[in-house]
């Protein structure tokens, strides 16, 4: 199979170039994509990516293939080529290249942490632990079941355009963990950080998120009950 | 918390809450416009001229007129922000975002006191 793979060094390279492979894959098999990469990989050590579980639990091997973002070791190649016979591989779009598929995700994780993903609660602690009813844990799933793989945030249009201001899907998704939490104690902070016409606001509904999440998490749906918890509290 | 200074209501859900109730605003009056045009027979100067002289009809166009001046700086605003900012055309992009929002808030000013002028025929 052809596959062709974006390479930059932005040391040596005057630009990004796409490099083409001819990989043998095994009969009566599908692979995933990170097998093919690291079948290039004892072609061509120079080749550099991410990866480290190589079942969907790290994060670390999100990327561009055939044009959709994804987990490169969870996605067939049957599924990112769509059945056709030439494999496209591109580190996530809108972040800095570092080398080839890796890129800089700082931008990504500044936002992450501008949400304080991180319980805030005053009240002493109890001996044990701090409890919860099933009904107020079941409001965390679909929430805090997210990778940091930032498939989404990289696949959205208002982040490409603002990722300095806009805390994209995966932050906003956490955002919303908390402030669905019903022991975090910081609902009224929150909701003031977020209220101004970048953070939360600057999301146009696009669904971009949804539609890449290797997790199935819907960040648009968090993103709504913010926009309605705002409004709440505002009007 | 992001600040800027050029957003409508500075804050992203006023901009927000504004920007719907504003495309309402306007959805309602050219559907009542359209309406009144379709169901007018022999529609003519004399009709028209009726119609804008009744006092309703003035506050529902003004109504329409400042709808469409919020609309507009926010959309304006929204625009600007996504395509002309440093991010996007390099390091001139605030000073050319603030040419073109001056630009915009003129401009709608402009059409603002020209459309009260029209209504009120002065
Ligand atoms: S729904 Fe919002 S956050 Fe998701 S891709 Fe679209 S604009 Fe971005
Ligand atoms: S929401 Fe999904 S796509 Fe986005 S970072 Fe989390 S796991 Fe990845
Ligand atoms: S290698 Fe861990 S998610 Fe793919």
């Amino acid at each position: 199979m052809l596959v062709s793979v974006y390479r930059y060094n932005p040391e040596t390279d005057s630009k990004p170039s796409m490099q083409d492979y001819e990989i043998e894959l095994p009969e009566g098999r599908d692979l995933m994509v990170l097998d093919v990469l690291s079948l290039i990989k004892k072609e061509d050590p120079s080749v550099a990516y991410r990866r480290s579980c190589r079942e969907g639990v790290c994060g670390s091997d999100g990327m561009n293939m055939n044009g959709t973002n994804g987990l490169a070791c969870i996605t067939p190649v049957s599924v990112a080529t769509k059945g056709g016979n030439k494999l496209v591989l591109r580190p996530l779009p809108g972040l800095p290249v570092v080398r080839d598929l890796v890129v800089d995700m700082s931008i990504f994780y500044k936002q992450f942490e501008k949400v304080k993903p991180f319980l805030l609660n005053d009240t002493p602690a109890p001996a044990i632990e701090r409890l919860q009813s099933p009904e107020d844990r079941a409001k965390l799933d679909g929430l805090y079941e997210c990778i940091l793989c930032a498939c989404c945030t990289t696949n959205c249009p208002s982040f490409w355009w603002n990722p300095d201001k806009f805390i994209g899907p995966a932050g906003l998704l956490q955002a919303y963990r908390f402030l669905a939490d019903s022991r975090d104690e910081a609902t009224e902070e929150r909701l003031e950080d977020l209220q101004d016409p970048f953070s939360v606001f600057r999301c146009r509904v696009i669904m971009n998120c949804v539609a890449v999440c290797p997790k199935g998490l819907n960040p648009t749906k968090a993103i709504g009950h913010i926009r309605h918890m705002l409004l709440e509290r505002g009007a | 918390m992001v600040r800027n200074v050029m957003s409508f209501g500075r804050n992203g859900l006023s901009d927000w809450v504004v920007q719907r109730v504003s495309a309402v605003i306007l959805g309602v009056y050219f559907v009542g416009l359209l309406g009144f045009m379709v169901l007018t027979p022999d529609l003519g100067y004399a009709e028209w001229q009726a119609l804008f002289s009744s006092t309703w009809m003035r506050i529902a166009s003004l109504a329409a007129l400042l709808a469409l001046c919020a609309h507009a700086w926010i959309g304006m605003w929204t625009v600007a922000t996504d395509y002309l900012n440093n991010y996007m055309i390099g390091s001139k992009g605030t000073v050319i975002r603030f040419v073109f929002q001056a630009a915009c808030v003129l401009l709608i000013f402009i059409y603002l006191v020209w459309g009260v002028q029209i209504l009120w025929g002065l």
